[in-house]
């Protein structure tokens, strides 16, 4: 029983911190068409920043500059490199394999600068647990949920109530229609590469924190596992994304915690799981499971 | 007349690569070999993604299936077949798991795949480090030299030819040439003929390709068969180059590298997949030899914070996507044509053969298409 609530806790905070990333890949996905591999450096840039800075900024303001920092870092780079290869769907297939030029040159360097240490990033929560019925939970995977959950309806407010927001279901919804009706195609999408990058920054403290032993140089990486909660959602929808992270977030806390029961499937399963999950519903729906799709016109 | 000098543009490369082991050492053998290899699989990809226009981050997979078949197939611990046979075996097995894979390779589309494939990598990483009595688990196991008839590719009995000492790099690159000779055959052969122009009409357009009579999905999972096969092939022949297998070298950046060799090649030829392979492949291992003599390059295990050179590599060739991207995004052989092109302006018309760019190019380079909106 301990055990069943304790691997809920650790699922559904992981699910909160993939749905962070899930959700930038959504909003990048909407806005562009691209999918972003350089989210895995941008997460490990936001973690990098708090960690150098909150000697010297404190927590709370290190991690703030360090938002900032990836937003505009993310920005730039939609806008500068991104945007210069072309804002049409098959400039965004190109612009894709960008990414992962750009992530291979931001991941070199911040590796680099990391090497074999293991980086705290100060955060308040340190290694301290609350007793929540039978079950004692970690104090920062309680934060991750909650500021996951502010953080991401913060978002869907933007989405649903701001004229960017507007601007962003446009042009999803057609982009040349949008164009024409005065929304600003390139600042649409480069605010939205800000939003998804500010989201990894975020997602950063929370893989770093407690019962993870800090940031590595590997923790970027962990970006990738929100590819198949992205997926499994179907890509273009935020609500999808949310599901999908809980999703993964469970199936890898459980497939994790009930590891002795499944040894078959050889030690570290967890860590590979989320993937078995994505293949298995995309034998099933190819297009996710909450895609619609229309007809494509030729 | 034009037919023979078409066949005499393969001739004296052909006759020059035949010839290097008789001048060059080990080292620059092995860089030779290492480039062969990856070439092959670079080929491979370049006919999913830069042909059908599939992404494609599951190459390392295949490659580690052909690997590790070969080792298995061919050693003690498995049947402990003729390796000659094994190597035959390790390709259509890559090609199996590509076969099984496609279900999900002929129904996704684009960019979705490369999602998808990541699955493969991660998935088969894992397979390698648990299941160690096939695999040998985390430290891998060595590879069996393959022989054919009674000759091994391998340091075995004192070989001498002309008066150079051949070693196991000497064989094995005469075998790589053969396997890279073959690939680049067949590889142009499918891309010149019915199947590379379906493939591009695909790429171009779906709902097109479908009304011309374009079998969707038989296709995409035919260029992902084929493209596994490909990757087979190369593991196979890197496994024989390294001489042992392990599995965190068939890793996600082992992925990553070969997309960046299409890319910086130029995607949809088979000589851009070429020359990107032999730059992606060549530099990190040039940079280490000669760190010494670069500049901002500190010698390798120099301490932390300074820029070794595997590291000067990568940030190169992640520099040289991105720009390449932006500012050539046909790549290398791109860049080379446009040279050509310029060099051939000024000059009046004359007898087309004497020029090496006057030569058909295959359709699939010639055509850089938009995709149709999804």
């Amino acid at each position: 029983m301990t055990t069943l609530v304790d691997n809920l806790f650790n699922g559904l905070a992981l699910g909160a911190v993939y749905a962070l990333i899930a959700l930038g890949f959504v909003t990048i996905f909407k806005a562009s068409g691209v999918l972003s591999f350089t989210h895995g450096s941008l997460l490990l840039l936001g973690g990098y920043l708090t960690a150098i800075l909150h000697d010297d900024l404190g927590f709370a303001g290190a991690l703030a500059l360090a938002v900032l920092a990836t937003a505009a870092v993310a920005g730039l780079l939609d806008r500068y490199v991104l945007q210069r290869i072309g804002t049409d769907p098959h400039a965004a297939h190109v612009a894709t394999i960008a990414t992962i030029g750009v992530d291979i040159v931001l991941v070199t360097d911040l590796s680099r600068r990391i090497g074999g240490d293991l980086l705290g990033l100060g955060d308040p929560w340190g290694d301290a647990v609350t007793d929540m019925g039978p079950a004692t939970v970690a104090d920062s995977r309680i934060a991750a949920i909650i500021v996951s959950a502010v953080a991401i309806a913060g978002a869907f407010a933007l989405f649903r109530f701001t004229p960017w927001g507007l601007s962003l279901r446009a042009a999803a919804e057609d982009s040349e229609a949008a164009a024409l009706m005065g929304v600003r195609l390139t600042r649409v999408r480069m605010l939205a590469w800000c939003l998804a990058g500010a989201l990894a920054a975020l997602a950063a403290v929370f893989l770093a924190a407690f019962p993870a032993p800090g940031l590595e140089r590997t923790t970027g990486q962990i970006a990738l596992k929100a590819f198949p909660a992205a997926i499994l959602g179907g890509m273009a929808s935020p609500v999808g994304a949310l599901v999908g992270s809980l999703l993964i977030g469970l199936t890898e806390a459980f497939v994790a915690g009930y590891q002795s029961d499944l040894h078959v499937l050889g030690e570290g399963f967890g860590d590979v799981a989320p993937y078995a999950v994505m293949v298995l519903v995309l034998l099933v729906r190819p297009a996710g499971l909450f895609a619609a799709r229309g007809a494509a016109r030729v | 007349m034009s037919d023979l000098l078409e066949r005499g543009r393969f001739l004296l490369p052909a006759v020059l690569l035949a010839a290097l082991p008789f001048y060059l050492d080990a080292f620059w053998l092995r860089i030779g070999l290492f480039s062969m290899a990856a070439a092959i699989g670079a080929v491979g990809l370049g006919l999913l993604s830069g042909t059908a226009g599939q992404l494609s981050l599951g190459h390392a997979f295949f490659l580690a299936v052909g690997a590790y078949g070969y080792v298995w197939l061919a050693g003690d611990s498995g049947p402990g077949l003729p390796p000659a046979v094994a190597l035959v075996l390790a390709v259509l097995l890559a090609g199996a798991a590509g076969g099984l894979f496609s279900p999900v390779a002929g129904r996704v589309k684009g960019v979705y795949l490369g999602v998808a494939t990541l699955a493969l990598v991660f998935l088969g990483h894992h397979v390698l480090l648990t299941a160690d009595s096939v695999t040998g688990g985390f430290n891998g196991s060595s590879v069996p030299p393959l022989e054919i008839g009674s000759f091994a590719f391998d340091q075995g009995d004192d070989l001498t030819v002309l008066g150079v000492p051949f070693g196991a790099e000497e064989r094995i690159w005469y075998l790589g040439l053969a396997l890279f000779a073959l690939t680049w055959f067949t590889a142009r052969g499918l891309l010149r003929g019915r199947p590379g122009r379906a493939l591009v009409a695909l790429r171009d357009s779906e709902t097109a390709a479908a009304v011309m009579g374009v079998h969707v999905a038989r296709y995409r999972s035919a260029a992902f068969v084929v493209s596994s096969m490909y990757a087979g092939l190369a593991g196979v022949l890197l496994a024989l180059s390294f001489r042992r297998v392990v599995p965190d070298y068939f890793s996600l950046a082992l992925s990553v590298d070969y997309l960046a060799m299409i890319v910086i090649g130029g995607l949809g030829s088979v000589a851009g997949a070429t020359a990107g392979a032999v730059f992606v492949t060549a530099l990190p291992l040039l940079m280490t030899r000669y760190a010494d003599q670069l500049p901002l390059v500190a010698a390798p295990g120099s301490g932390d914070g300074s820029i070794g050179p595997t590291e000067a590599a990568r940030y190169l060739y992640g520099a040289a996507i991105v720009v390449i991207l932006v500012f050539a995004p046909d790549g290398l052989t791109g860049l080379a044509r446009r040279a050509r092109a310029r060099i051939a302006r000024p000059r009046p018309p004359g007898p087309a053969p004497s020029d090496p760019g006057a030569a058909p190019r295959p359709p699939a380079t010639a055509v850089r298409a938009k995709e149709h909106t999804p």
